[in-house]
């Protein structure tokens, strides 16, 4: 079944309290420099259409029970991936009392990209591999 | 007269301290029963701006300083009310005077517990709704 | 209509039945009142920064917003510098022309973010690409001076952490000069394109005595005639040794905002290029070690407004407190008197008009008044901000 959908993956993009950097680097990814769209990518606009799950962010008391539902609505199967520092580890968040779990506490993570915020090729690359490793069989 | 001596003559009899850190730092302190007054002065009548509010946790009591900025010259004149009861801090609204200083008292309130009276609209701003009551993250009391 | 669906600003994330950011109550067309809920980015900085020694917090506060990196970081290291005696006093020259060239830099990324934003809610998504387009080249010279495209690192007390190479000064410049025939277009674009205009004109006014009131900064401000400018008030880095203008404009709306901003990028660049002809060999790092105990307030001019920092110490290496007001806790609140009035295919270009945080537009609902039911998401809010750009296309230029 996982297979099938690395014809072409439908990324769907949720912040669980950033900073924005992670974000504006996953948004770029759509500008005509990097183009994700040419690898068959595209962000879209609604979870019930995603194949994969961008997370970004610290992991937000606010944010997370909203991350929660999404991930819930998102059709199965569906890959996670941790996209930032924050959203691997929380970054240099985690002592703060506003912040909770880790996000591979919370969620299955399939994919980690680390960075601060990682460069839109390191997020492309990360999709990339996650592809390859799919079609290969898990 | 410039904006110095204009501040000292409006609040002439308020001010407690007064304390000239460098050319463009002042910081002047008034009781927390002529904040009200004093803001009026500051920001209706000789028209500065107010920038933020900060509170915080001194071992004998609460403190709130708020900044305002004289745009023209670059001062900025922070006026400080120091609040003696822990337990139940309360000091006047400045937001029935401008509606800017509405979100940093709620921020205030949430963070260390300082009732602020008169305020239209006090409820929480940053902190999620089932975040504990009583429970205030810039205060010390909680800490090991 | 009981339409449940949330969905909020950009056509992004859409969100089931959670806490909205921005509730507008709607009578029909009209924009009747607006709640603003946030906190969904709250990570417990001033908390976290007691913890941290004054070397470290500059590295958190970095974190605060992705696009304005390098305004919180300076504004910090200026309020611990003001308990030195002051920037001029404490930071050697050569320090403070690469932190006014970052400062610049970061506001012409910042304000092409915004116009792609912009020209996205209005519908001009060619707009969108191209501005993004064009922040690559800021990006990348970003890169070439501190080695990342965001998170620069660049800010200490005392100085800076990277030198910018010599050699590297052409290409910088090169690059500078490339910018400016795009900045024109845009220029050109928004000020002769009878749709933008009739899009944008007396579209969400901020009145001036609103802007007092709601002590709203930057160029949510000047857009509406209030006449500051921490770089001219109260400068810092080498902003008061250089030629540059405050734009201001009188009307207060969305067409002045956006005309503020263009304007700034084309200054912003004019100080840049000043800077890399002016700035002399020398140190870059006073290397400060202890900082005495006392209060320290500064402030820088962010793409957004005017960014806040007051550090207390007492002597020891960690602030005892850390108080931080980002520009954009003061302009967002004024949306309550900037949306108001309006109508909901304004709502969108309205509320994005005061440049929030990208994370902070997230969430868009709007609830109509007499009954209280959620009748519009924000990606219905965009469609309709994007449809009237199209109506006003057609009556001006089709037919």
């Amino acid at each position: 079944m996982l297979k099938a959908l690395t014809k072409s993956i439908w990324v769907f993009h949720v912040s669980a309290g950033s900073c924005n950097n992670c974000d504006i680097e996953i948004l770029d990814c759509l500008t005509p420099r990097f183009d994700l769209e040419r690898f068959g990518i595209q962000l879209i606009g609604s979870v019930r259409h995603a194949d994969a799950l961008l997370i970004t962010g610290a992991m937000n008391k606010k944010s997370v029970p909203r991350m929660k539902k999404i991930y819930a609505q998102a059709p199965k199967p569906c890959v996670v991936v941790a996209v930032g520092q924050c959203a691997l580890s929380r970054h240099m968040f985690r002592y703060s009392y506003n912040v909770e779990e880790p996000l591979d506490k919370i969620l299955p993570v399939d994919l980690y990209v680390p960075g601060c915020p990682p460069k839109p090729e390191a997020i492309i690359d990360g999709i990339v591999k996650l592809v390859k490793k799919l079609r290969s069989g898990k | 007269m410039n904006i110095r001596e204009r501040i000292k003559e409006r609040l002439e009899g308020k001010i407690l301290d007064w304390r000239e850190f460098s050319t463009r730092r002042i910081y002047f302190s008034v009781e927390k029963e002529h904040l009200f007054e004093t803001v009026k002065i500051l920001f209706k009548e000789l028209e500065l701006r107010f920038v933020t509010a900060s509170g915080l946790e001194a071992p004998s009591g609460l403190e709130i300083i708020y900044h305002f900025s004289f745009d023209r010259s670059g001062e900025i004149y922070s006026l400080r009310v120091f609040l003696e009861d822990k337990k139940n801090p309360r000091v006047d609204s400045i937001t029935p005077i401008f509606p800017g200083a509405e979100w940093i008292e709620r921020e205030i309130w949430e963070m260390l517990g300082i009732d602020f009276t008169g305020h239209p609209n006090l409820k929480r701003l940053l902190l999620a709704e089932d975040w504990p009551e009583g429970k205030f993250p810039l205060r010390r009391e909680d800490e090991p | 209509m009981s339409h449940r669906v949330i969905v909020p600003i950009g056509p992004y994330h859409p969100l089931q039945e959670e806490p909205e950011f921005f509730q507008l109550y709607v009578e029909g067309e009209k924009v009747v009142d607006i709640d603003i809920i946030i906190g969904y980015n709250h990570r417990g900085i001033e908390k976290l920064s007691e913890s941290k020694h004054f070397d470290q917090v500059a590295f958190l506060v970095e974190r605060i917003c992705g696009i304005c990196s390098s305004s919180h970081p300076y504004a910090y290291v200026l309020a611990v510098e003001d308990i030195l005696g002051g920037e001029v006093s404490v930071v050697p020259e050569r320090a403070l022309y690469i932190r006014t060239i970052i400062d610049e830099l970061q506001r012409i990324h910042s304000h092409l973010l915004w116009l792609g934003l912009a020209g996205h809610f209005i519908g001009y998504n060619t707009v969108w690409m191209w501005a993004w387009k064009y922040r690559e080249p800021v990006l990348d010279m970003f890169e070439m001076i501190t080695g990342n495209r965001n998170n620069y690192a660049m800010f200490k007390v005392g100085g800076v952490r990277r030198d910018i190479k010599d050699g590297d000064i052409p290409a910088l410049k090169k690059m500078l000069d490339d910018l400016v025939p795009a900045i024109n277009l845009f220029q050109g674009a928004v000020i002769d394109d009878p749709v933008i205009g009739s899009r944008l004109k007396g579209v969400g006014v901020l009145t001036r005595e609103q802007a007092i009131d709601w002590c709203v900064i930057g160029p949510t401000a000047r857009a509406s005639g209030i006449n500051i400018d921490i770089r001219r008030d109260e400068p810092y880095g080498v902003c008061d040794r250089l030629h540059w203008s405050v734009i201001v404009e009188k009307d207060g709306d969305i067409f002045a905002k956006t005309l503020v901003r263009i304007l700034e990028m084309l200054d912003s660049i004019n100080i840049i290029r000043q800077c890399l002809n002016k700035i002399p060999k020398g140190p870059i790092d006073a290397g400060i070690k202890d900082i005495p105990p006392g209060e320290g307030i500064g402030r820088v001019e962010a793409p957004r407004g005017e960014c806040f920092h007051y550090i207390k110490s007492d002597g020891t290496n960690r602030p005892v407190r850390h108080k931080i007001r980002a520009p954009s806790f003061m302009n967002v609140a004024s949306d309550k008197v900037a949306a108001v009035g309006g109508t909901i295919s304004d709502a969108a270009i309205t509320l994005a008009a005061v440049d929030p945080c990208y994370c902070c537009t997230e969430r868009l609902a709007v609830i109509r008044r007499s009954d209280n039911q959620k009748v519009m998401n924000g990606w219905d809010l965009i469609k309709l901000c994007q449809e009237k750009t199209d109506k006003i296309k057609e009556e001006l230029l089709g037919g």
